[in-house]
């Protein structure tokens, strides 16, 4: 199911590139807000909360999913690349499952640790607020992935639509329409927060066992489905 | 022996008609695929390739369907004609990926190599090589693991000169040892040195098959019309009409010129110049009116 050699390429592909940037920018500004805003406002538990759901898993999260999802596969369909993957007898499924790891790995690590960072510096983990944002960013790492990975394999505006998803559907929608956050990859993830931090401190509008069923529904459905379309897939240019 | 059948297979997007139910196949030994671009070759390459479901008909491998069956790709090295292949890479690394994906690794990519002779390069980044050097590379990934068939999508575009004499010289040994081998092009001369065997399509249409000399003889045996312009055009005109390689002759007042027909192209154009000459005619201009490509082509889909 998982190819190295798939996932080597993948990996130079994705943090070779200049987008890659984005990659190290955004948890970068996550540390440098978290240590400016220690330095003037002190540790506090609301603060240090505020900042990481309002920044770490409301943007950065999402951002670094798209980047690394749709890039994991996106660039190689539209330069033609993929060709030298599916010219092999390798099983497409084994193709998106090994992209899809490298896809999670990534995005965890450009935003898992940071948020973990930015907690400590915020309020040195009090009531668990790092911790508990760290685990709705690993949690949130592997939807996203899966998503946009799938979104990469069928769409050439995966990028822009990805983006669309998450700041226009999750931040803005879910702020405005309560029935929008039921259906949003960030407020799963901090069902599993809510447990996690001290008592109050973190909501979620989803029901952990709810959010969980449904992270699980949508990471298996969508890597599933690119896996089909990888099979149909229609390379560029040749139409 | 590998044999790639296509039968009766048409392919369409949305309402435009790629490939119009051809029929043929592909043995053993070179074959080319001839025709102007746009005529449907990459479809048709496609298709073989397993990238492409054929709309309706079968392609096949040895008797099995090639589309949605990745196993066939143990028997097919695959060359594209586009250029996106992993820039970041070095020649080598490349080629080491693509043995690895089918389960080999650093010795036969060192052989691939070695074959195609780009071992003097294979630490640099691909992004840094011309295309020939692509081209090579990408030959080189296809070969990693011998396969015994061989599909080429327009190999010799943008290749200088010398580098398409050692693709064709590596292509004419891929054939004698066996493999099938198939490439496309638009450019009959290409075709004609290297392919022992060819298809032409036109138009998504099977206009033509056979050996080069065949297809020579129909390309050139039709009537050639030119246009021409002398110091005397009526002096010259009844001097060429009595020779049977001209069939027939028009005086354009509007152009100011003669247009004229000929059947015999070997023929005519020896005729011209010695007639001018015997007759002390200057001739002005002297040229081809319908030697596109594609006026060639649709020629032979009407033959």
């Amino acid at each position: 199911m998982y190819d190295p050699t798939v996932a080597r390429l993948t990996y130079r592909a994705l943090l070779g590139r200049r987008r890659a940037a984005i990659l190290f920018v955004l948890p970068a500004l996550l540390i440098v807000i978290a240590v400016a805003v220690r330095m003037f406002a002190g540790a506090d538990d609301q603060v240090a909360s505020d900042v990481l759901g309002g920044f770490a898993i409301a943007t950065m999260v999402p951002l670094i999913g798209v980047i690394a999802g749709t890039g994991a596969i996106g660039p190689e369909i539209d330069d033609g690349s993929i060709v030298y993957l599916l010219a092999k007898p390798v099983s497409r499924p084994t193709i998106i499952f090994t992209k899809l790891i490298v896809a999670i790995a990534v995005t965890m690590v450009f935003s898992a640790v940071p948020t973990m960072l930015a907690g400590l510096i915020l309020n040195g983990n009090g009531q668990q607020i790092a911790v508990a944002y760290t685990i709705a960013a690993l949690v949130a790492s592997i939807a996203y992935s899966a998503l946009f990975l799938l979104l990469g394999t069928v769409s050439r505006h995966a990028v822009v639509l990805g983006l669309v998803y998450a700041l226009v559907w999750e931040a803005l929608f879910g702020s405005l329409v309560p029935g929008a956050r039921t259906l949003s990859v960030q407020q799963w993830s901090l069902a599993l927060a809510e447990k996690t931090g001290g008592n109050g401190v973190i909501t979620s509008d989803v029901g952990l066992p709810l959010a969980t069923v449904l992270l699980a529904v949508v990471t298996v459905v969508a890597t599933w489905y690119a896996g089909q379309k990888l099979r149909t897939l229609k390379l560029a240019g040749e139409e | 022996m590998t044999t790639i059948e296509i039968d009766h297979t048409s392919r369409w997007f949305g309402n435009v008609v790629a490939v119009n139910d051809v029929s043929m196949t592909v043995g053993p030994g070179v074959t080319g695929l001839l025709g102007p671009n746009g005529a449907g070759k990459s479809t048709l390459i496609n298709m073989m390739a397993g990238f492409l479901a054929p709309s309706t008909g079968t392609v096949t491998l040895d008797g099995k369907p090639i589309w949605r069956n990745e196993a066939v790709y143990r028997e097919i090295g695959i060359v594209p004609e586009r250029e996106g292949m992993y820039d970041f890479l070095t020649g080598r690394e490349f080629v080491v990926a693509n043995a690895e994906l089918h389960g080999l690794g650093a010795a036969e990519a060192a052989a691939a190599l070695a074959t195609v002779e780009m071992e003097y390069a294979q630490d640099r980044k691909i992004s840094t090589y011309s295309k020939g050097m692509r081209q090579r590379v990408k030959m080189a990934s296809a070969l990693v693991h011998n396969p015994s068939v061989l599909l080429l999508d327009e190999p010799f575009n943008g290749m200088d000169p010398r580098q398409r004499m050692q693709l064709m010289d590596l292509l004419r040994r891929m054939g004698a040892e066996g493999r099938t081998v198939l490439f496309s092009s638009h450019i009959l001369e290409e075709v004609e040195q290297l392919a022992s065997h060819i298809e032409v399509i036109v138009a998504g249409r099977h206009a033509a098959s056979g050996d080069f000399r065949r297809i020579r003889r129909l390309m050139t045996d039709r009537p050639h019309r030119y246009l021409v312009r002398s110091s005397d055009d009526r002096a010259l005109a009844a001097a060429l009409i009595a020779d049977p390689s001209t069939a027939g002759i028009e005086v354009d007042l509007s152009e100011n010129a003669l247009r004229i027909q000929a059947i015999d192209f070997g023929r005519f154009t020896t005729l011209l110049p010695k007639v001018a000459r015997e007759q002390g005619i200057r001739l002005l201009t002297v040229s081809p009116s319908d030697e596109s490509l594609e006026s060639v082509f649709s020629y032979l889909v009407a033959a």
